[in-house]
């Protein structure tokens, strides 16, 4: 079975898609079967969203629409994850955000 | 643990314990890890014994990649796997990347199950070619 999926959420955590963040988003990312691609526009480039490296690099910040699909199976399962994540701030406190 | 287990090993041990830090912080417990660091005289250096020590705690059937800083301490590891010798030093790889980015980057892939040679890989992609 495959199927496709794509969302948009905003990021809302202060210091953006970075270290800290990257790395638990990858990690969720990577929990799905599907194939999971992130950009920072509509019409990309866009980035395997299981490579740490690749999503570190593509530095979003705080306040950046990010771009969120995926094919395969799961793939909605995926997206819907993932932008749970953001919206959840990566489950980070402000005190962790400073020391990031 | 069948996860690639991580080293770092650094000539300082404060490098290394931090390091060591920033991986079980940012990338959680799932992820066998060691370091090691300093002379063992209180100061800077690395030696072989340690970093077998390392190596043991750190040990997993998946492998283990290596993060080192400078010159003896990529020298010394070679030299521990050397000793440490087959089967085992065929799934032990010294990686060539920044010792802070490598492990953070390596142990990330490491706990998604990749396998040793992925691993590698993504260290590997923090370095200039």
């Amino acid at each position: 079975m495959s199927a496709a999926a794509e969302a948009t959420v905003l990021i809302t955590h202060d210091v953006g898609l970075h270290a800290r963040p990257s790395v638990k988003f990858t990690k969720l990312a990577k929990t799905f079967a599907a194939d999971v691609e992130i950009a920072l526009a509509a019409n990309g480039p866009w980035f395997d969203a299981k490579s740490i490296v690749k999503v570190m690099a593509a530095k979003a910040p705080k306040g950046t629409v990010l771009h969120i699909r995926a094919s395969g199976n799961g793939a909605d399962d995926a997206v819907r994850a993932l932008i749970d994540l953001v919206q959840r701030d990566f489950d980070e406190d402000a005190g962790h955000v400073r020391s990031a | 643990m069948s996860n690639v287990g991580i080293v770092i090993v650094s000539h300082s041990p404060l490098v290394a314990e931090g390091t060591a830090d920033m991986v079980r912080q940012m990338v959680g417990d799932e992820v066998p890890l060691a370091w090691c660091g300093g002379n063992g005289h209180g100061g800077l250096g690395t030696n072989v014994e340690a970093i077998m020590g390392a190596i043991d705690k750190a040990w997993s059937e998946a492998g283990v990649a290596i993060l080192v800083d400078l010159g003896g301490a990529e020298t010394n590891s070679e030299m521990a796997v050397e000793m440490i010798g087959e089967p085992r030093a065929q799934k032990i790889i010294v990686c060539n990347a920044p010792i802070v980015e490598g492990a953070v980057m390596a142990a990330t892939e490491s706990s998604g199950g990749a396998s040793l040679k992925e691993v590698v890989a993504t260290a590997h992609e923090l370095s200039p070619s």
